[in-house]
């Protein structure tokens, strides 16, 4: 039980898959305009990665097993494909707005690395079945957490007087490289 | 190799029935979205944003095809509940929308008017009584001054007469009431 809930906070916070990994970014920068539309993002993406996670750890333990490895990029993708798929007719229907807000970056969760990225670190760490979803959904979670504090922030950067060369993008960015290096002092934390 | 094969063939068999049966399941139809606009629309149809009518303007708004501040009747209030709808930042009212514009009427020419219907069938409330080589004419009680009649009309034999608020016209102001989050679904009356 307390190596679950180690490997939690060692996601969301130490290991944190935007912040320390690096993996991630495109959503992060795009979809952090509008708080609400980070929020949707942060949940479509925490629902993809558990799931995925979930499936791609029975995927290369029960069908791929050793001899197929050269399958598992493959599969893991088509596996994430579908889920992003089936969450973007979920949204589509449940709440059209939240469909039109997020937009092409619903789609685009497919090509999100960080998606792709926690199933590979899951079979590089040897992660049982429980905590490959532990692991899939600390990661969504620290993903989310970041991109609404991020948005958040980059509201409030909306009213700030910022010197025109760096208006816009260039704030942000340099706001995401503070985040990160604030999130450094996690480090050692968990190991 | 053929192992490969049969798991990718098997995968993708699995996935494929999976995602069509979602498809199914959560079948959209029409667009939502345009009914949530049209809601917020004031529904009056006076075509000043240059689509023929409420719908066709939320069917452009959803589509992403058009600006959220073509509305002139619905102003300012209308425009920030799209804005917070969409979840686009709110724009200031188009140039030649932004002017509210003096309350009027349109008046028939009877002398010139020759009876040909065409501003009947435009006009969005039937406020133009008339019938074919009959001559028309406004009641004006009924006309909203929202001049799609004008174009039709093969010899411009109407004209908009601003209607001067006068002792007879006169009436109280609408209440204007600020819009806080708990009202917006109320009727904005301003």
């Amino acid at each position: 039980m307390e190596n679950y809930f180690l490997i939690l906070i060692g996601t969301v916070f130490v290991n944190n898959i935007v912040l320390a990994k690096v993996l991630g970014l495109c959503p992060f920068m795009g979809v952090s305009k509008k708080l609400e539309a980070a929020i949707g993002m942060g949940m479509a993406t925490a629902f993809v990665l558990t799931l995925a996670s979930g499936a791609s750890y029975l995927i290369n333990q029960y069908l791929l097993g050793p001899d197929l490895i050269y399958l598992r990029t493959l599969s893991f993708i088509i596996v994430i494909a579908s889920i992003v798929q089936f969450t973007e007719m979920f949204i589509h229907k449940t709440s059209p707005v939240l469909y039109q807000v997020l937009g092409i970056y619903l789609p685009l969760i497919t090509t999100n690395c960080a998606v792709l990225g926690i199933p590979l670190l899951n079979v590089q760490e040897n992660h049982n079945f429980i905590e490959s979803l532990f692991f899939g959904f600390g990661g969504a979670i620290g993903f989310a957490l970041v991109l609404i504090t991020f948005s958040a922030m980059r509201e409030r950067l909306e009213g700030a007087d910022v010197p025109l060369p760096f208006k816009g993008s260039a704030i942000a960015m340099v706001t995401a490289g503070l985040m990160s290096i604030a999130s450094m002092g996690f480090s050692g934390l968990v190991k | 190799m053929l192992n490969a094969l049969l798991v990718m063939i098997g995968l993708a068999v699995v996935l494929g029935a999976v995602l069509g049966f979602a498809s199914l399941k959560f079948r959209v139809e029409g667009n939502p979205l345009v009914e949530k606009v049209d809601a917020i629309l004031p529904q009056i149809q006076c075509g000043q944003c240059g689509y023929p009518g409420c719908k066709p303007y939320a069917e452009a708004i959803s589509a992403g095809n058009s600006a959220i501040n073509l509305c002139a009747p619905g102003g300012e209030a209308v425009m920030l509940r799209l804005a917070d709808l969409l979840g686009v930042d709110p724009q200031p009212l188009a140039a030649d929308a932004a002017l509210p514009k003096p309350k009027q009427v349109a008046l028939i020419d009877e002398q010139t008017c020759i009876g040909c219907t065409l501003c009947l069938q435009a006009c969005p409330v039937d406020a133009i009584a008339g019938a074919a080589k009959q001559m028309h004419t406004i009641i004006a009680s009924e006309c909203t001054g929202c001049e799609l009649c004008l174009p039709p009309c093969p010899v411009d034999c109407i004209t908009m007469e601003t209607v001067d608020e006068g002792l007879g016209g006169w009436k109280w102001k609408y209440p204007v009431y600020p819009i806080s989050e708990e009202e917006k679904d109320t009727e904005v009356t301003s």
